[in-house]
């Protein structure tokens, strides 16, 4: 058996709070293939966004068990040793940087990925690239990060980051919110040709909307901090027509796991 | 007691020194301490004519008088000994006199900003000279012909006494406060300019190029005066540190913008840690002028600061755009003041200030509008940045509005270097120092890019310099 491109074993993610640390991701496991694409479902307030901020490195968590990515353990290193070696999280809310201009953050963010200085000119052919794919405006450059961005801005720049450090597994939160069905449909398109053999990619969202353009091999449902579920695309569908309650209650009467 | 050497010796030292002599300017230095006797001994030296001698005097008289301010930071102002203080020093001798005698941190500064030996020795006050000489004549030649006057403070008393009469001490007499009375009592070097009517200067005149180096001095006093029409920029300092062994910068700097002139003055300071910088700056708009302070101050114990612009006639507009870094042990006291005096003015203050560890910045600005100025309009935005769970930033700002048609924006805005913007850079494998910087260097970028090309690529440098293992 091949190694699995991705894995977490046990995974639990605690907050830091002053009465005690409190579980939201109360022992995930998962793994997935190079060249697949997978989708993590859950209803508001699940764990999901904790979850995938926690596999990112997010300091503001503590984290309990194991991760590996491409076979090497990753959970002991920081955000952005993580990214060098091939992690990407595609933020639910990406923060503002001001007076950070999105072409200087590019460049730092490639560098930092390839562990070399990108010559300019190399650099604003990719950038001009990325930027014609997702329908952009050249004028995007100049701007300040993520300052003052629509919704449809945000998470375009999210997908274009995405494409320029090409990362062996990209975790994309919840990249369908607030996007009219336009923009969902070029971020889509990104998330498709940026598809490789060799990656994989993990879709949290809590609608299954985005699942039309980008199909996912396989599913996961997440509810309580667990993944209490995992099938084929047509779960999703299950999930859309029938909401989460029906998971919820086969959990309780004890008949999870794989359908 | 008086530490006057011989001349003779002292040219002669010089020539060996430096390579030329120059028979009007000596070394001198007085005896430490503040006295009518040193100020005459300063006056005299400078062969200065009467009304100069008696003005000093009769500002020393109100320095003495006038108590300590009670404001800013009481604590330290109460800490400086002005009997341990050489008033006069050339300059030379103001700073190190030893290329040995200068601190290992601030050469080390200097060798990673990259400036060459020779332009550190300059800036750290080991020689009076800097090897600009040939670009500065060039300028020089240019200025001349638009006749345009560019000289330091002494020299434009001696060769335009009528001039520098009519406007000295117009925009900030003596008694304005305690340090702009000690400045008037003691004060040596700083510039002189005086731009004729309707003529544009094109390239930034700079301190940094005048072959005297008075101007680093520690009371400088600067003058400038823009006629109808003309418009100049004017920079002073360089984002080098600028080390002194004398631990107190008072400077006066006074500028005067007649109708629809313009002046942009820059500052970017770097002051050792030891310094205390207690500077009074202030213009004076006529109708249709604009007055443009920048002002960067970085490093020195204290500093208080708070350039101002007097809107003296109608449709004046007056800026002050300022960034205030304090690190460790500092206390950056800085702000502006904007005295809206005629109808149909219009001002603008931004602040920005960082606070890293321990470090302290306080905004304290006041826009004032007369009775009778009608149609004026006014906008401050205070930025605070605080680094660490100990800095600290305060605002003190004060309004006081005489009419009523006046439109006042505030916005005061305080953020702690979030985690989210360090995670979120750090997740594209950005490493969490690159990551503080660039959210520093982002937070200042409005100011820097206000600056000319050298000064912005200096500053981003030294700012990298200062966040050098800092912990969020």
């Amino acid at each position: 058996m091949s190694t699995p491109l991705f894995r977490c074993r046990d995974l639990r993610v605690f907050i830091r709070n002053n009465e005690g640390d409190k579980e939201i991701v109360k022992g995930a496991d998962l793994e997935i293939k190079a060249g697949e694409k997978h989708a993590l479902m859950g209803p508001n307030g699940s764990g999901k966004s904790t979850f995938a901020a926690a596999l990112m490195g997010d300091p503001s968590y503590r984290v309990e068990g194991e991760i590996f990515l491409q076979g090497e353990p990753i959970h002991d290193l920081e955000p952005h040793e993580r990214a060098r070696r091939g992690m990407f999280l595609g933020f639910q809310y990406p923060v503002a940087v001001p007076g950070v201009s999105v072409a200087n953050f590019l460049r730092a963010a490639l560098g930092a990925r390839r562990g070399q200085e990108v010559p300019v000119r190399e650099f604003r052919t990719l950038m001009m690239d990325g930027f014609a794919k997702l329908d952009v405006r050249r004028e995007f450059a100049g701007r300040y990060l993520n300052d003052g961005f629509s919704g449809g801005e945000k998470k375009r720049l999210e997908i274009l980051q995405m494409m320029l450090l090409k990362p062996a597994f990209a975790l994309l939160d919840e990249t369908d919110s607030g996007l009219d069905i336009d923009a969902l449909k070029v971020v889509s398109e990104g998330v498709n040709q940026a598809s490789t053999p060799d990656n994989a990619t993990l879709l949290v969202t809590h609608y299954q909307r985005i699942l039309d353009y980008v199909k996912p091999d396989v599913v996961h449902v997440f509810m309580d901090g667990r993944i209490v579920r995992t099938g084929g695309p047509e779960l999703a569908g299950q999930l859309e027509d029938r909401g989460y309650d029906w998971i919820a209650d086969e959990v309780a009467a004890g008949a999870g796991g794989r359908s | 007691m008086s530490s006057t050497r011989n001349i003779a010796d002292l040219n002669q030292d010089y020539r060996d020194r430096y390579g030329f002599a120059d028979p009007e300017e000596f070394l001198l230095k007085a005896p430490k301490g503040l006295s009518h006797e040193v100020v005459e001994m300063i006056s005299r030296y400078k062969n200065e004519p009467e009304w100069m001698n008696a003005y000093r005097h009769e500002a020393l008289d109100i320095f003495l008088a006038k108590p300590m301010p009670r404001w800013g930071d009481s604590e330290a102002l109460d800490s400086i000994d002005f009997e341990d203080i050489h008033y006069y020093l050339k300059s030379s001798e103001g700073a190190a006199n030893n290329w040995d005698d200068v601190p290992e941190n601030i050469k080390n500064t200097f060798d990673r900003l990259g400036i060459p030996e020779a332009e550190q020795k300059f800036l750290a006050g080991v020689t009076a000279q800097y090897e600009s000489e040939v670009v500065y004549h060039s300028i020089d030649e240019d200025l001349k012909k638009q006749g345009v006057l560019f000289t330091d403070m002494d020299t434009a008393l001696r060769e335009h006494p009528d001039l520098v009469r009519k406007y000295w001490a117009t925009v900030i007499p003596s008694r304005d406060n305690k340090f702009s009375a000690l400045n008037s009592a003691v004060w040596s070097g700083g510039s002189f300019i005086y731009v004729p009517p309707h003529t544009k200067v094109e390239i930034p005149l700079q301190a940094y190029f005048r072959i005297n180096a008075e101007n680093m001095g520690q009371f400088e006093r600067t003058l400038i005066i823009v006629d109808e029409g003309a418009s100049v920029h004017y920079i002073e300092g360089c984002t080098a540190p600028v080390y002194s062994t004398n631990s107190l910068h008072s400077a006066v700097v006074e500028l005067v913008a007649l109708k629809g002139a313009k002046i942009r003055y820059t500052t970017i300071q770097n002051w050792s840690n030891n310094i205390y910088n207690l500077v009074t700056k202030r213009a004076h708009a006529h109708e249709d002028a604009v007055i443009e302070w920048v002002d960067g101050n970085i490093g020195s114990k204290l500093t208080m600061k708070y350039p101002a612009v007097v809107l003296l006639g109608e449709r004046a507009h007056g800026e002050v755009l300022s960034i205030a870094y304090a690190g460790d042990d500092q206390h950056q006291d800085a702000g502006a003041k904007m005295i809206h005096a005629a109808p149909n003015t219009t001002s603008r203050i931004i602040s920005k200030s960082i606070s890293k560890n321990n470090g302290r910045s306080s905004y304290r600005g006041l826009v004032k509008v007369n009775r009778g100025c009608h149609g004026c309009r006014t906008n401050v935005e205070c930025d605070a940045l605080l680094m660490g769970d100990q800095a600290r930033s305060d605002t003190y700002p004060t309004m006081e509005i005489g009419e009523n048609d006046v439109r006042v924006e505030h916005e005061a805005r305080v953020s702690k270097l979030a985690d989210e913007q360090i995670f979120y850079l750090q997740s594209r494998g950005i490493d969490p120092d690159q990551a503080r910087l660039m959210i520093v260097n982002g937070f200042i970028e409005p100011f820097v890019r206000e600056l000319p090309m050298e000064y912005a690529v200096e500053l981003n440098r030294l700012i990298e310099l200062e966040m050098e293992g800092s912990v969020g």
